[in-house]
């Protein structure tokens, strides 16, 4: 028997279908090193949050494997099949019973979603802060970001620490969320859903990782042109780490004698007027803060390695790693380059 | 069973015969200065595909882009202003247009009129449109402006405050993106006072309000819709002009001005426009359905109120775009709730569908295959929806490739497979050819597997944490093979779209003959001629039931009997 047509398309079709799938599968076969995945939380909101979300995702699953299975159902077993046969099936013009049954159910379900809901949605929100919580200040600026610890008196970029909690003693982190300039929003999956940073308009949010280790994430609200390199960077450091790092952080900008051009060259090509070396002249707050740029493991808000050649060739043209940044190209010759470039390799 | 002749008044045809061929120039002529509806309709539907393709060229370019990470194909600037353009374009030349589109053609043909109420608005309402879409493309040469920076828009569709002020956008390519979406809005204010008029004023004798046919009434609730959301968009133009030329500080972050101001105008607006551009899609189901499973709708009176509730619910739950910018609990609490709310007369309409194929005799010619594609992908639309709604994973998925698969779900999903089911369904009636069923099920079925393998990834890209408008990505994330197959899928849609262009163009010129009534189907439309006269109907109908042509093909066995 010749199929009917549609179905002999249907067919060719659906091997280009199965193709497809093929390579989707392929796609998932090799895992990332670290992921920004929704799936993998390890910081308390987004452990809430995932829970809630495998919950939704119960539920909406299996309204669409019934409704789906009533429709392909109906599609094998109602369709045409002898074309001579044209007589008109009964005319049915509805029924108030299963009307009022299929709206009385979806109520149901929507109050069972909504009373889950609501209750996350206040435990999170309303969460009281512990005395022992850290608190940053995070501003968003095209196409980087600042961090300010106000209590420890610091102000580091692009690259955030936090102290590892744990579940008996929390020690979570309170976000304070600001722009300098466009919308932003801040997003790391693993810890917590994202939050925007909107001018005029302080946000907050909290975080409790209880992993140490780092995430990833990036910017989540279009602010401009490199609004893609707008990567973030967590670190969660055990209490010792943590506290190594403040530590380091507080101390003044590195003085030392032998990098004196370079110094030089920063304090007088305009370097100085955008970005801060904490104990000396440059006090710029255009620009990240780059007192202890070299305890960044990378450049330009998560981008690049922070490497020498790197470091050169970003200073040297940061068009060519993000076009658009707001850092022009200072046109510096080849040794000012090198000059600066030491320099700024001994900012520990 | 086709081309009955049916002895309904209105049903012949009296145009006078063909006085010779006009010229090239004069058929072009009468097109311009026309006022008829039909013409009108179909002019609408011409600049919609055209803008389709237009729109669907930019995403090729975005496509090529991400398929692999750190892609150099084309710079930020301009994948940004791609996306900005693909987005307004798909929104206002495309979706905007084919309300109007069908509106135009169908209602006067449907209630059995013989024009809209106001024929003359109804042209300017088109070339106000027409010359907005213009407008916003003309950006692409004049959005320089006096800085020689920008050119066409580059701040997202939604255009978020505080990036369009002029310290963050000088030259005028935001200008253009206002202004033209200003005119385009008085073109859309114009069509929908035009489609509401129509119905309440101009039906036939004896069809009343609840015996309009399901497809008016969905585009009649969709323009009370466009009237009340148009107007705070419009307002919001108006402000940002203010702002950027005139001083005002509404939006001005950096002079105090709010940002979060323009997300409540943007989405008091954004959020009911989704309706308003997925209603048509309900309207064309509606009648595709029953027609080929050969039954009456199910439950007439509860898709008129499902789509009314849809309708008035869809007003108060705009800030569900916006879980992510620091409402209070108890804010986030309602926009969840209200947003939840919108699933139950979401779900009558598809149980009604459903209910409309059972028992039936499904015939699977190509509007129908579109239809029945639908409803999985609207039930998919609707259940992902649902999970965008619970604020808290909402943090998670906002501004993330699943609310692009989402809402492209209901983009193409539910409005582009209907628009093709529609075409499919009524290009005999405009054209009075049909077109080919065997490149219609090959375009089916490329579509329908293009679309899966595009958006259904998409899904999981958002799940991993890629979030949306980013012109490139680093390697170490794990996106490069999912953003490779979603390119892949796009351009299997694309193929098929191709096919469907030389389908559409070889029917016009050598499709079968359809006469009146190809598909056997119910509505008056269909009693006149194909295509129907200027007049449409030479004598006022009268109806007496929601399906007046099952009445004269069933004497014995009215609908009117029932209602
Ligand atoms: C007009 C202001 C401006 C000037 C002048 C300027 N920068 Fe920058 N700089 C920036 C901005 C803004 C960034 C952040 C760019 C980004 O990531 O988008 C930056 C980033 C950097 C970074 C990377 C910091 C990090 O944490 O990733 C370094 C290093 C740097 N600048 C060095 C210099 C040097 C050296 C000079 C002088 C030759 C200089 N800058 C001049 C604004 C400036
Ligand atoms: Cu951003
Ligand atoms: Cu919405």
């Amino acid at each position: 028997m010749m199929l009917p047509e549609w179905l002999r398309v249907g067919r060719i079709a659906g091997f280009v279908f199965l193709l497809a799938m093929f390579l989707s599968s392929y796609a998932f076969a090799e895992g990332p090193q670290s992921t920004p995945s929704i799936f993998a939380p390890t910081s308390t909101p987004a452990i809430d949050i995932h829970h809630l979300s495998l919950f939704v995702l119960e539920i909406t699953g299996a309204i669409f494997v019934v409704v789906a299975s009533l429709l392909t159902y109906v599609i094998i077993r109602f369709r045409a099949g002898n074309a001579e046969d044209d007589r008109e099936p009964a005319q049915i013009y509805g029924s108030n019973q299963v009307e009022l049954a299929w709206t009385v159910i979806p109520v149901l379900i929507v109050v069972v979603l909504f009373l889950t809901t609501a209750r996350v949605i206040f435990a999170i929100q309303d969460a009281p802060m512990p005395q022992a919580a850290l608190e940053v200040t995070v501003i968003g600026h095209q196409f980087w970001w600042e961090y300010r610890y106000p209590k420890q008196g610091l102000v580091v970029a692009n690259e955030l620490h936090v102290p590892l909690s744990d579940a008996k003693q929390p020690t979570p982190t309170h976000l304070k969320l600001l722009s300098a300039d466009a919308d932003h929003s801040f997003w790391v999956p693993q810890l917590m859903g994202k939050i925007d940073l909107i001018p005029n308009h302080p946000n907050e949010m909290w975080i409790n990782p209880l992993t140490s280790g780092l995430y990833v994430g990036q910017c989540a609200q279009f602010c401009g042109v490199q609004h893609a390199n707008m990567l973030l960077r967590v670190y969660v450091d055990t209490p010792e780490q943590f506290a190594a790092w403040v530590n380091n952080q507080a101390k003044p900008g590195m003085q030392d004698p032998s990098v004196a051009e370079g110094r030089r060259v920063f304090e007088t090509e305009a370097c100085m007027n955008c970005h801060t070396v904490q104990g000396t002249a440059a006090t710029g707050r255009f620009g990240p803060d780059l007192t202890h740029l070299m305890s960044r493991d990378t450049l330009a808000s998560g981008e690049i390695p922070n490497t020498r050649d790197n470091l050169r060739q970003w200073i040297k043209s940061p068009d060519s790693f993000k076009p658009g940044a707001l850092m022009p190209a200072m046109q510096l010759s080849d040794s000012q380059l090198d000059q600066v470039t030491t320099y700024l390799e001994t900012l520990k | 069973m086709a081309d009955r002749t049916l002895p309904i008044d209105g049903s012949l045809d009296l145009t006078p015969p063909r006085e010779g061929e006009s010229t090239w120039l004069e058929t072009l002529h009468s097109w311009v200065i026309t006022v008829d509806h039909k013409k009108l309709g179909l002019m609408y539907m011409m600049l919609a595909i055209f803008f389709l393709l237009v729109g669907g060229g930019e995403v090729l370019f975005i496509r090529i882009q991400l398929a692999v990470p750190n892609n150099h194909f084309i710079s930020p600037q301009v994948f940004n202003r791609l996306f900005t353009m693909h987005g307004t374009t798909m929104v206002f030349l495309v979706g905007m247009p084919l309300v109007f589109a069908w509106a135009n053609y169908m209602i006067p043909l449907q209630i059995g009129a013989r024009d809209m109420a106001f024929p003359r608005l109804n042209a300017f309402s088109f070339w106000l449109t027409a010359f907005g879409a213009l407008f916003l493309y003309f950006s692409f040469l004049g959005g320089a402006g006096l800085y020689g920076v920008g050119n066409a828009p580059d701040v997202t569709w939604w255009a978020y405050a505080p990036l369009t002020a002029r310290a963050f956008s000088p030259g005028n390519a935001t200008d253009y993106w206002a202004l033209a979406l200003l005119v385009t809005g008085f073109g859309t204010l114009g069509g929908a006072i035009n489609i509401i008029a129509t119905a309440l004023s101009m039906r036939c004798k004896g069809m009343t309000l609840m015996r309009m046919p399901l497809f008016t009434w969905l585009l009649v609730v969709d323009s009370g819709l466009l009237l009340i959301t148009i107007t705070p968009l419009t307002a919001a133009q108006v402000m940002l002009m203010l702002d950027r030329y005139l001083g005002s500080h509404f939006f001005d972050t950096q002079a105090g001005g709010q940002a979060y101001l323009w997300m409540h105008f943007f989405w008091i607006f954004g959020h009911p426009e989704v309706y308003v551009l997925v209603f048509p899609a309900f309207a064309i189901s509606s009648e595709v359905i029953p027609v080929f499973s050969r039954k009456a709708i199910f439950g007439y009176p509860a898709m008129v109120a499902a789509s009314v509730g849809i309708a008035f619910v869809s007003l108060g739950v705009w800030a569900h775009h916006m879980f992510t910018v620091g409402m209070t609990s108890a804010g986030n609490a309602f926009f969840a709730l209200s947003t939840m709310l919108v699933g139950i007369p979401t779900g009558i309409k598809i149980f009604n569908w459903v209910a409309t194929m059972w028992g039936g005799k499904i015939r699977f010619a190509t509007p129908m295959l579109f239809c029945t594609a639908f409803l999985f992908q609207f039930l998919t639309a609707g259940l992902t929806g649902i999970m965008l709604s619970v604020a808290p994973w909402n943090w998670q998925l906002h501004g993330s490739y699943f609310v692009i698969a989402h809402f492209h779900y209901i983009l193409v999903g539910a409005i582009v497979f209907n628009v093709f089911a529609g075409i499919y369904y009524w290009f005999p009636k405009a054209t009075g050819r049909m077109m080919n069923e065997t490149l219609g099920k090959w375009h089916f079925w490329l579509f329908f597997i293009g679309f899966h393998v595009t958006f259904d990834t998409m899904h999981f890209l958002g799940f991993e944490g890629m979030p949306r408008w980013i012109y490139t990505y680093p390697a170490d994330r794990g996106w490069d093979h999912l953003n490779l197959v979603v390119s892949i899928g796009g351009l299997i849609q694309g193929v098929a779209v191709l096919i469907f262009a030389y389908n559409l163009i070889s029917s016009l010129l050598k499709g079968t003959i359809a006469g009146n009534d190809p598909w056997d189907a119910w509505t008056l439309e269909w009693s006149t001629a194909s295509p129907p006269p200027a007049y449409n109907f030479a004598t006022d109908p009268v109806v007496h039931s929601r399906r007046p042509l099952w009445d004269v093909k069933h004497p014995e066995d009215p609908d009117w009997k029932y209602e």
